[in-house]
């Protein structure tokens, strides 16, 4: 049996109960890190090589200590709970199961970055889960763990919980923290990045729920033990989120050195119906699509970039052979036309007119040029814009485009003939 | 009577409202949390709503308008009793979305982004509410209802009153 780290407790009833927390180990590891340095922590936690796991996959010890050496102002820690990347429910089950898991990665990555208040920005849409984090974060100030002067160490730590309203865009760090400050949330210019200008202009440290929960496990055993259960590039397990055509749709925890091929077939029982597998998306929809031959690769943070696709979220969608990919590309444009923030032009626009596009091509007026206009535009905009989604919604364009082209052409010209 | 056209927060809400911008190193922090609380109490964000938060928080009644026209949560107009909003994105397309939707449409006699006559129940379609292991899914009120079929979906109507 391969070795559970974030979902070990997922089988018990009342697995998000402090009691049961402790009583499988939790909060052992805040007292072992109360007794060692907040530099040898964040040390440690670049041994492990532990990378985040929201979807950018930057080494979370190394994102730590770009907090400016000496700077006095106030610190914030900030929990990207905002998780809306298509295709991927992780960070749901890891709040409604493991609660105090992430309360206590909370706590010892704020020792570690030097912060006494950590906001959870949770999706709006998230209610159960932000339910079952409240009565933890209860639970924690009553026991002692939140508060001033945690369990005698003199430590103080408060976190608050914040819901978010409805909108993408703020799973990305910054437009996240514009709309915690209270604004709509348009992501921000770097530099400055958050960990020197973030929060209330105060340096921010933002991470993943996953990414934290890695914590306390790589203080309690070990960045060594942590490192060696995954590849050269990354360190650890990690919960991976597979739906579409599978026979058992879910979460999987394995080493990041599982294989998209394992995780389709032997994880989650091969394609619905023992049809063929026409195409699967590895990291949530922003990821480039890859076709049936290129699903050999491990699931760490460099095996899907080997294909010219990415990680990301960790979110897969599986496609068997009945889908029409030029209507999936029409769902998935939708998407981002209608999640663009409308900040910046290229990504304003080419949402908009992509998914125009892709959506008379699917109702039987696309025309030939559509194709090349459609990877034109892309390609041009990618790179352009402040933050990242454009360049997320590039790969779907791209990738389905370039991957299942005679698939659209057919479906042009059929109608041209119609 | 306080409601949408004219704002009151009872003094209990108030404390609230303070309690809850103290939370954040400036105090606009709160206004997504309060603008969630306004919305539970007069049933929408109005004009008149805005014009009343933007009080609570010396802002102008634009910055407010700015931030709640941005979020798919709040409603610039009534609601019905109930929300019913069904995932349209990949993972539920891939698993019949779209003859979710078009039942649901059938069976309520309304499109996506119409309420009911009789004010029972809105009903929308949204992006990816990350439940995709139970494609096709939606959200009804607080609560997520996955695996859905046409049968599941009539016994979730019939029971929301």
């Amino acid at each position: 049996m391969a070795e559970m780290i974030f979902t070990r407790n997922f089988h018990l009833a009342d697995s998000h109960t402090l009691a049961r927390y402790k009583e499988t180990g939790g909060y052992t590891a805040l007292t072992k890190a109360f007794r060692m340095e907040p530099a040898a922590l964040a040390e440690e936690v670049k041994k492990s090589n532990l990378r985040g796991l929201g979807g950018a996959a930057f080494p979370t010890g190394m994102k730590w200590g770009f907090i400016p050496k000496g700077s006095t102002a106030p610190r914030y820690l900030v929990i990207n709970a905002d998780e809306g990347e298509p295709g991927t429910f992780k960070d749901r089950y890891l709040m409604e199961r493991d609660p105090h898991g992430l309360i206590e990665g909370m706590i010892i990555a704020a020792r570690a970055i030097g912060s006494h208040l950590g906001f959870v920005y949770i999706r709006g849409e998230y209610v159960q889960p932000w339910r079952v984090l409240d009565g933890a974060v209860r639970e924690a100030y009553a026991a002692g763990l939140l508060g001033k002067n945690i369990l005698g160490s003199g430590a103080d730590f408060d976190i608050v919980l914040h819901r978010g309203a409805g909108a993408y865009i703020c799973g990305e760090e910054t437009g996240l923290l514009s709309s915690l400050e209270g604004k709509k949330g348009w992501p921000k210019i770097k530099p400055p990045f958050p960990a020197v200008k973030g929060a209330f202009g105060n340096p921010t440290i933002v991470n993943n729920v996953e990414t934290i929960m890695a914590v306390p496990h790589i203080v309690n055993r070990g960045a060594e033990w942590f490192a060696g259960l995954g590849t050269k590039g990354q360190g650890g397990t990690r919960v991976y989120s597979v739906s579409g055509h599978v026979e058992k749709p879910g979460i999987v925890e394995a080493p990041v050195t599982v294989t998209l091929r394992q995780l389709i077939y032997d994880h989650c029982g091969g394609i619905r119906g023992g049809r063929k597998l026409k195409g699967v998306v590895p990291g949530g929809s922003s990821a480039a699509i890859l076709t049936p031959d290129e699903i050999d690769i491990p699931m760490d943070a460099d095996g899907p970039k080997s294909k010219g696709s990415m990680i990301g979220s960790a979110g897969i969608i599986v496609m068997d052979e009945t889908v029409s990919i030029p209507e999936a590309l029409m769902v998935v444009s939708r998407f981002y036309a209608h999640e663009s923030c409308g900040q910046c032009t290229p990504c304003r626009e080419s949402t908009g007119w992509i998914y125009k596009m892709t959506r008379r091509i699917v109702e039987g007026k696309g025309r030939k040029e559509d194709l090349d206009t459609i990877l034109d535009v892309a390609k041009r905009g990618a790179g352009t814009t402040i933050c990242a989604f454009y360049d997320g919604a590039v790969g779907p364009y791209i990738s389905y485009i370039e991957k299942y082209r005679s698939e659209f052409e057919d479906l042009i010209r059929s109608n041209a003939h119609a | 009577m306080t409601d949408a056209r004219h704002p009151q927060f009872t003094p209990e809400q108030l404390a609230e409202v303070r309690r809850l911008q103290g939370l954040y190193p400036d105090k606009r922090g709160a206004l997504l949390p309060v603008l969630h609380m306004a919305q539970d109490t007069f049933g929408y964000i109005s004009l008149e709503v805005e014009e009343y938060v933007a009080g609570l928080f010396d802002l102008y009644p634009a910055h407010v308008h700015e931030v709640v026209t941005f979020y798919t949560l709040f409603f610039q107009k009534p609601k019905g009793r109930h929300v019913v909003s069904v995932c349209h994105n990949i993972s539920c397309y891939l698993m019949n979305a779209k003859g979710i939707v078009q039942h649901i449409g059938e069976r309520l006699g309304i499109e996506p982004g119409e309420t009911t006559p009789d004010g029972r129940i809105t009903f929308l379609t949204v992006e990816c509410l990350c439940a995709c292991e139970q494609a096709p899914m939606m959200q009804v009120d607080d609560r997520y209802e996955g695996n859905l079929t046409n049968d599941k979906v009539d016994r979730i109507l019939d029971g929301l009153r």
